[in-house]
């Protein structure tokens, strides 16, 4: 505790009128920086699309912003929406389950963890997505393919991050609850889980991503619905506003289910935002 | 109440062979409080360790009550120079836990926690997280929480060698208070030969790795004790001195 004080080094500094580095800059101000860089960026696209670069290749965002638009006023989009939404959200939480639940359980057993180490592994190393003609023949083109593709991308993060939070838990915590007479049961539930919990949020927000990753990808394979099939569709048309305007749709999406994810983990940890 | 008998502890770290203990008899009588002092890393946390049940010892055996000790021993409380505070808790849940493990309702044991919170004098922080807290403060707080299911031993494993020696001698000054209320049997590992005097009926004198008893040394400063001033009196300095020359022996070899 007392090592944690350090002491940064005075830097002699020329005698000339303090400027607030870039860096400090207040969160205000760089949200309008923000917003002024996206627009730059933007009329640059649209300036360039057509004279710089051929619009086939990169369109423009007035085309994409026109093509946005009309999916919205005539409703086409939503269908594909949905179809994502459900096969993430879905996928998810059947990854998240099972990975949580296969993380505690190995962790708590050395033998088990021992056993099926080079198999966990091996199958860890495989590139899922290789798996999606598989899940296409087991579970139809229909969204369940879809589901178990993100579920099984899902399912290896969360229970890799478990199984270590799990081994992570202080041994001495777990010594002092057995001296108060506490049941393999209580020991799990009220130091195991709580002290795991930051790993495991670790693996679901990094899973979160390959969720909508699987999703896409097995609406990509084989589909008639979904934003990946949207993409792949478009694409397939030639329609280069079509292809943006699908992946501008999946950017929102990603951001959301981010977001989402951060605010279910700030309310489940306050103590650790307290403590810091 | 707890006897070492013909204790020994090897450890195996791969190939090689770690005695860390080797053949303790050591009684320790109800109500008393014995101090274990040696050199570091000497295995005196080890004899904690196998009269708490955490491990079995290698040869000989541990009573506690008249039964050997086979399994977790749960009617001990132990605490270490490391609070084990659950950092995801508050100071009252914390307090409260070995009650909640015994099934009680919320009510019940968070009466029964603001009360030992009182009496160790960390009342107005229960809703505090422990990482809010400073040393001394976790410090009662696991005082509080060990005390809450009122073991009749305590193990204290250099529980105040983490404090600065003026909240150490506020810490032992509520020890001994708490103990003159609840007279439970105490032993004590601690690096700090006045702490040892201070607090204790007995001395114990370890040897260096493999731990053996090398003194014992009867403490009859009379109680109450004032934990500030018994420091100053002639019959402290004569205990003082009759077990540092004894120290000093195992000391001077691993200094070299």
């Amino acid at each position: 505790m007392t090592a944690s004080e350090t002491v940064t080094p005075e830097l002699s500094k020329p005698a000339r009128p303090q400027r607030k580095p870039l860096g400090e800059m207040s969160p205000m101000a760089m949200v309008g920086l923000q917003i002024v860089l996206g627009i730059v960026l933007l009329v640059v696209w649209q300036l360039s699309a057509g004279r710089l670069i051929d619009k086939f290749m990169i369109s423009s965002p007035i085309d994409v912003m026109v093509r946005l638009w009309g999916w919205i006023a005539n409703g086409s989009i939503y269908v594909h929406v949905w179809a994502t939404i459900y096969a993430t959200v879905y996928g998810f939480l059947i990854g998240a389950v099972a990975g949580v639940i296969g993380g505690l359980w190995l962790g708590l057993s050395p033998f088990l963890s021992r056993l099926l180490d080079p198999y966990i592994w091996a199958f860890n190393a495989l590139p899922k997505v290789a798996l999606a003609p598989l899940f296409i023949l087991w579970f139809g083109l229909g969204i369940n393919s879809k589901v178990a593709l993100a579920a099984v991308l899902v399912v290896f993060l969360v229970f890799v991050n478990t199984f270590a939070g799990v081994r992570e838990v202080d041994p001495d915590l777990v010594d002092s609850l057995r001296l108060m007479r506490a049941k393999r049961r209580q020991i799990l539930t009220k130091v195991i889980m709580p002290s795991a919990t930051s790993w495991i949020f670790v693996g679901l927000k990094t899973a979160v991503p390959y969720a909508l990753i699987g999703t896409i990808i097995g609406e990509m394979i084989a589909a008639n619905r979904g934003l990946g099939y949207l993409v792949q569709r478009s694409g397939s048309e030639f329609d280069t506003a079509g292809v943006f305007a699908a992946l501008v749709v999946i950017a929102v999406l990603a951001v959301i289910f981010n977001e989402v994810v951060g605010r279910v983990q700030d309310r489940i940890q306050g103590w650790k935002v307290v403590s810091r | 109440m707890i006897e070492l008998q013909g204790i020994g502890k090897t450890f195996r770290k791969g190939t090689e062979e770690v005695r860390a203990v080797a053949h303790v008899d050591l009684a320790i009588q109800p109500h008393s409080i014995v101090a274990l002092i040696g050199p570091s890393g000497c295995g005196k946390s080890t004899l904690l360790n196998m009269i708490a049940g955490l491990y079995p010892p290698s040869e000989g055996r541990v009573v506690y009550q008249g039964r050997q000790v086979s399994d977790v021993n749960t009617d001990v409380g132990y605490m270490t120079q490391k609070d084990n505070l659950l950092p995801w808790r508050t100071v009252l849940d914390n307090v409260a836990l070995p009650l909640e493990l015994a099934g009680q309702s919320q009510a019940k044991r968070h009466e029964a926690a603001r009360a030992m919170i009182r009496q160790v004098g960390l009342d107005g922080f229960e809703n505090k997280y422990s990482g809010e807290l400073s040393g001394g403060m976790r410090k009662r707080a696991c005082l509080a929480r060990m005390l809450l299911y009122e073991p009749k031993a305590l193990l204290l494993d250099e529980p105040f060698a983490a404090l600065d020696a003026q909240l150490r001698i506020a810490m032992h000054d509520l020890l001994l208070k708490l103990w003159a209320a609840n007279k439970q049997t105490i032993l004590l590992v601690t690096h700090d030969l006045v702490e040892a005097i201070t607090l204790a009926d007995r001395v114990v004198v370890f040897s260096r790795r493999p731990a053996r008893v090398a003194h014992e040394q009867r403490v009859d400063l009379p109680r109450p004790r004032d934990v500030a001033q018994v420091r100053f009196t002639e019959r402290f300095h004569e205990i003082y001195n009759a077990i540092w020359d004894k120290l000093r022996e195992e000391y001077v070899e691993e200094k070299l």
